[in-house]
């Protein structure tokens, strides 16, 4: 062996070496930044069939107001800004329920400038995302419909 | 332009195209030394490649089918790390023979046991496919941890080698218990400070502007500290005594967000290594080895010659094979980092040691993305147990921390630890998951009346 060729091994060696190390923090960076919903990338991600990405085609944007879909107040809704906003029975909700089984202090949504979170305040019903009742604070996406008692609610765009 | 979200991806072929670079790179070491010490490649090389290939890909498959929304880096970086391991303790065997034909091969042992440690990690992860389960058996590892502490210091198993309890020895098999303590402690510490972490953190008073804890509440880091400091004292092994005082200080941490017990913990350590350093003579020797070697250069022999190794390296090291990494006494096991720094120079030891940052990087991104708080605990232990384990072994043998027995996770010569961090691995795989897969679709209103139960009025 030549000691030229040695040294050629020797630094090709060190040289896929850090190549490695940097292709691992390349693959690293995407996980960190996560991938654009409009870049070609993600379009790999929805040809994968996620369903939650499916929802969020349907209804995309920023959620604006926050409607009543079904129960007796049906069609009510409440402009949403950052404050945050109380439902139920009681005078200090933002829309006074008129439905029997909601609790008087029954479910809050609150954001924290870019999600929307919905939260049970201790109701006696429960709030309910599908079939799943909400325990904590549980990030909303745009059109998910929320039950409380005999009420549904969703964030519209 | 919408906000950048974040959708669950496998990345499998991406771990697969990163590992195949793991792959040839542990390779290319391999043939690079045969080239330059025997002038040709021996057929052997090629059984290796195929067998460490093979390996390497079992345990990617066993990730792609069990474990599919797991982290796509971690096992390609510690297949590299463990590919580099062999090939050095390869290139130490062949020196070791040059100047000794009898002696037998220490890189076929360490192929041995990195195939068990993969077995380990499939059925590891095919056992443990939700880390939550580990939870109920937080006590039950509590006990697990502090027998398998106790094993070496029975007396017919247990055995002294080089001033150390840490082996005990079953029939032909020896094996360092201290190593699966490691995780039963990682399990425990998580289990117990999930529950009682509100206690622990709620309550205290508040001084110089850090929240301290009760008096009351130190029961827990009392007992952390008693038991690393009965390591410590029984079984002269102070690099484990350390690694799990530390982890147990680093979970107490995450799990209550007070900086009071760092402070306290660190203040218990500093209190415990002054007063071994007072009363315990192989304390001392590691102190003074490390404060002026040069005063004793035959007892500090050792660290002495792995500071010339890694200056013989310099910036960019000998070249494989080229270097004289056997002259230092277990250059092969605890001094491996120096013997890469000789070969690889600073050049080379530094991607090794990113490449542990890139792993710790990813435990605790586990960590932080992880939904339930056991979880996180467990991750951010495990994860916290090999970056101390590789920064008191790198800091030991670069003299910047004195000189302590610990392994160099995934490279250094050593069955149980080669096995255990493996293990280690699937856990954290396991853990990561269940973090990234996507939340169980949430189902339509198919039970409206179940969920309407009591009339208020």
């Amino acid at each position: 062996m030549s000691s030229l060729t040695l040294l050629a091994i020797k630094l090709g060696y060190l040289a896929v070496l850090w190549l490695f190390v940097l292709s691992s923090v390349s693959v690293i960076r995407t996980d960190i930044f996560g991938a654009r919903t409009t870049s070609p990338k993600s379009k790999k991600a929805k040809s994968a069939k996620t369903k939650p990405l499916k929802k969020s085609k349907r209804l995309r944007g920023k959620p604006k107001q926050l409607i009543i879909i079904d129960g007796p107040n049906q069609g009510q809704s409440v402009p949403l800004g950052t404050e945050p906003i109380l439902l139920g029975r009681g005078t200090d909700a933002a829309i006074r329920l008129n439905d029997d089984y909601v609790s008087t202090r029954h479910t809050r949504f609150a954001t924290n400038g870019e999600q929307w979170f919905v939260e049970d305040l201790g109701s006696t019903n429960g709030t309910y995302i599908g079939n799943q009742r909400v325990s904590n604070p549980v990030p909303i996406a745009v059109g998910v419909p929320v039950r409380l008692g005999k009420t549904i609610v969703e964030l519209r765009p | 332009m919408s906000t950048p979200v974040w959708i669950p991806r496998k990345r499998r072929n991406v771990e697969l195209a990163m590992l195949f670079l793991a792959i040839l790179l542990t390779v290319l070491a391999r043939v690079s030394i045969e080239l330059t010490v025997n002038g040709s490649v021996p057929s052997s090389a090629y059984t290796f490649a195929v067998i460490f290939a093979a390996a390497a890909i079992g345990a990617h498959l066993a990730v792609r089918f069990i474990a599919p929304y797991a982290d796509p880096v971690i096992l390609p970086l510690v297949v590299c790390l463990n590919g580099i391991g062999i090939n050095m303790i390869h290139r130490i065997d062949l020196a070791r023979q040059a100047a000794n034909p009898d002696r037998g091969s220490l890189a076929a042992s360490q192929v041995t046991w990195t195939a068990v440690g993969i077995i380990g990690f499939i059925v590891v992860l095919a056992i443990v496919r939700d880390h939550r389960v580990l939870q109920k058996y937080t006590y039950t590892f509590g006990f697990i941890a502090i027998a398998l502490l106790l094993m070496p210091l029975l007396p017919v198993i247990g055995q002294e080698i080089r001033g150390a309890r840490l082996w005990i020895h079953v029939g032909p098999f020896s094996f360092q218990p201290g190593e699966a303590a490691k995780i039963s402690l990682a399990i425990f510490f998580a289990g117990y400070l999930v529950v009682k972490r509100d206690a622990l953190a709620l309550a205290g008073k508040r001084f110089a502007g850090i929240d301290f804890p009760r008096g009351r509440d130190l029961g827990p880091i009392g007992l952390a500290w008693l038991l690393s400091l009965g390591i410590l004292v029984f079984q002269r092994d102070l690099g484990s005594s350390l690694l799990f005082f530390g982890l147990f200080v680093v979970v107490l941490y995450v799990a209550t967000e007070r900086p009071g017990w760092v402070v306290v913990g660190v203040g218990l350590f500093l209190g415990g290594a002054y007063v071994a350093n007072l009363s315990f003579s192989h304390v001392q020797r590691r102190v003074s080895a490390w404060l002026d070697p040069w005063a004793n250069p035959e007892q500090n022999y050792q660290i002495i010659s792995a500071l010339y190794g890694m200056a013989h390296g310099g910036v960019l090291g000998r070249g494989w094979g080229e270097g004289r990494p056997e002259m230092t006494p277990f250059s092969f096991s605890d001094f491996i980092l120096t013997s890469l720094g000789e070969e690889l120079g600073l050049t080379g030891l530094m991607a090794i040691l990113m490449i542990y940052v890139l792993i710790v990087e990813r435990g605790v991104r586990i960590a932080l993305t992880c939904r339930d708080a056991f979880g996180k605990l467990l991750a951010i232990g495990l994860t916290a147990s090999l970056a101390f384990q590789v920064f008191v072994v790198a800091g030991g043998v670069t003299k910047l921390i004195p000189l302590t027995g610990l392994t160099t996770p995934f490279l250094a010569h050593g069955g149980s630890s080669i096995v255990m961090n493996w293990i280690i691995m699937a856990l954290l795989l396991v853990i990561s998951h269940q973090t990234r897969k996507p939340a169980p679709e949430v189902l339509e209103f198919s039970s409206d009346e179940a969920t309407q139960v009591v009339k208020l009025r």
